[in-house]
């Protein structure tokens, strides 16, 4: 898959409570959820971001709880990639689960700052920076992994391999 | 080459004759469960397959225990999905408010989780149950209907860090200071992805309630599970719950860990000096000693959680408050995690003693943990509570504090207003 958008940057540790509070959890509706998404880190966020855009963090991003209200209010926000220097590992599970793609790259999340212009090619691991003139590459997702993105996702993976 | 229980348990319900960490396997789960906020996103995916039979009716929990006794209507909803849901596919283990209690509390109550078993939750704080000497650990609400389908789940084999405590531990000092200590040490990401072996003479006599504590706070690490190998005393507490709940289940299988396993790292402590801990915000890394905290007054303090609502969290908070009074600025909130626990504290005469030192008494549910009901914080509000997280508006309001400690902290806090060290009290 091939994105083009604007980062927003965060920090380390971002977790699941300030990606979508708690308060918010009494619904799966993806349109209320991605009205709250990135609330308690950054309120303007909703305002600000636009379709295809990326979010771009340090360590850990996605530690706390597992609520998959988080990972699914990121996709419905319009958001077409986390970039993170690391992620949680039940954050990381959830978004390869339900088909949100995210890359692992340490260059990325200490250069990238928030407004640069990126280009990300998911399949080759590419992250460029047009804004900085700058290519940073992913790590490459195990052909485990891989697997289920290709079927879009858990529940279209399994549903494959019960045919 | 030896391995570790973790890899034993995950190389037993893989059906494999060897692992090595970092590789992917498919296990087979002996149980899983799900509650009113992550379940309902599992039952809509499980819906979508349509299919006629859960994978076993019998190995499946759901618990509507974080927003219950229902707060609104939109939680009343979501509550409600898990009644019909356990209905209609005769799911064996649903419970209604009044039988309900916080999951990770009430399972290994009942007796649905032993030694050596692999469990899945769509909840953090599901690696509790390494207390028993079973691999569990928290996944998402997908994982979850593939687990009503397949009774399978794809897990990567971590590595496992051992930690091995030494020395005596001090009065007042219990299972949550030792993992406190341990978060402070290695940080919120310190045991990212990897299994956290809880080891030494310290944990050989730690009780059964206080292991629950540390297993329970493994993820506050970036842990994937927490575990302690199944000693006689767990064992016992195992054989106890099948005998009340589940005289059916007989079978236990104990793992242990090989004299060669290998570890990514071991890390000692020498416990001795080891004081109550406190977890400033918004961190549970962020730890210092309770004795050194001075002038942090609080609005409200909450006994309860899946970390520490147990029975010897609230005689240890009762054993505080018995003829003092809370302060008239504090709020005390105590939560026993079961109706079984709640029963005992009625019994004991511990309810009567948080009444009437001016605290409340409440019906089991996470409500307050995770801001999401029976005390939320106000803009600008502070809170201590015997809860396992921190972050920014975890409690309620983003401009609100939350604070960290064990049951006997916590008791004093609410007597004194500010917190302080037990012995400010007793």
């Amino acid at each position: 898959m091939k994105f083009k958008g604007y980062a927003h940057t965060f920090g380390n540790d971002v977790n699941t409570d300030e990606i979508l509070p708690a308060r918010y959890l009494h619904t799966i509706d993806p349109q209320e959820l991605a009205s709250h998404c990135m609330e308690d880190a950054d309120p303007h966020f909703v305002k600000k971001v636009k379709p295809g855009d990326m979010i771009v963090a340090g360590d850990n991003f996605g530690c706390g709880s597992s609520r998959e209200h988080a990972p699914f209010a990121i996709k419905a926000s319009g958001v077409s990639c986390v970039i993170a220097a690391s992620f949680a590992r039940i954050f990381y599970r959830n978004a390869i689960n339900i088909g949100l793609p995210i890359l692992v790259s340490k260059e990325a999340a200490s250069d990238v700052k928030s407004g640069d212009a990126l280009e990300i090619d998911t399949q080759k691991g590419l992250i460029k920076n047009i804004t900085k003139k700058r290519d940073y590459i992913s790590d490459v997702y195990p052909e485990f992994i891989q697997n289920i993105i290709k079927a879009d996702g858990l529940m279209n993976y399994i549903r494959k391999k019960k045919k | 080459m030896g391995y570790t229980i973790t890899e034993k348990i995950l190389m037993a319900h893989a059906g494999r004759k060897s692992i090595k960490s970092g590789e992917f396997v498919n296990v087979k789960v002996d149980f899983c469960l799900g509650n009113d906020i992550t379940a309902p996103f599992a039952i809509q995916e499980f819906e979508k397959l349509g299919l006629k039979k859960v994978f076993d009716e019998t190995r499946i929990a759901l618990i509507p225990d974080h927003f219950t006794p229902a707060k609104d209507l939109k939680s009343a909803n979501q509550a409600k999905s898990l009644a019909v849901f356990a209905e209609k596919y005769h799911i064996q283990h649903y419970w209604e408010v009044g039988r309900m209690g916080v999951e990770h509390a009430l399972l290994p109550q009942m007796g649905l989780v032993k030694p050596g078993d692999l469990v899945i939750g769509a909840d953090s704080h599901t690696c509790t149950y390494g207390a028993l000497g079973a691999f569990s650990c928290g996944v998402g609400s997908t994982d979850l209907a593939a687990a009503f389908a397949t009774g399978e789940c794809w897990l990567r084999v971590p590595e496992t860090i051992k930690f091995v405590y030494n020395g005596t531990m001090n009065k007042w000092v219990g299972g949550k200071d030792l993992i406190l200590h341990t978060i402070g040490a290695i940080g919120v990401s310190g045991a990212q992805y990897k299994a956290m072996e809880f080891t030494g003479p310290v944990i050989k006599t730690l009780p059964m309630d206080d292991r629950f504590s540390m297993c329970n706070m493994a993820i506050e690490a970036g842990g994937k599970n927490g575990i302690i190998e199944a000693d006689a005393e767990a064992v016992k507490y195992v054989k106890k719950a099948f005998a009340k709940y589940n005289p059916q289940r007989k079978n236990i299988k104990v793992y242990t860990s090989d004299k060669d396993a290998v570890y990514s790292k071991v890390i000692e402590y020498d416990v001795t000096k080891l004081e109550p801990m406190v977890a400033m915000p918004h961190l549970p890394s962020n730890v210092k000693e309770a004795h050194k905290i001075k002038d942090v007054k609080v609005d409200q303090v909450v006994i309860g959680s899946c970390t520490n609502g147990r029975l010897s969290d609230l005689r240890i908070a009762a054993k505080i408050l018995k003829n003092n009074r809370v302060k008239p600025w504090v709020r005390l909130i105590v939560i026993p995690a079961t109706q079984e626990i709640y029963q005992e504290a009625v019994r004991e005469g511990l309810a009567n003693i948080f009444v009437h030192a001016g605290g409340i008494f409440s019906t089991p549910s996470c409500g307050p943990c995770l801001g999401g009901h029976l005390g939320i914080l106000a803009e600008g509000e502070r809170a201590l509570a015997t809860t396992n997280r921190n972050f920014v508006g975890r409690m309620g309001h983003p401009k609100s504090e939350v604070y960290l400690s064990n049951a006997a902290v916590a008791a004093a806090t609410a007597v004194k207003g500010k917190i302080c060290h037990p012995e400010d009290v007793v």
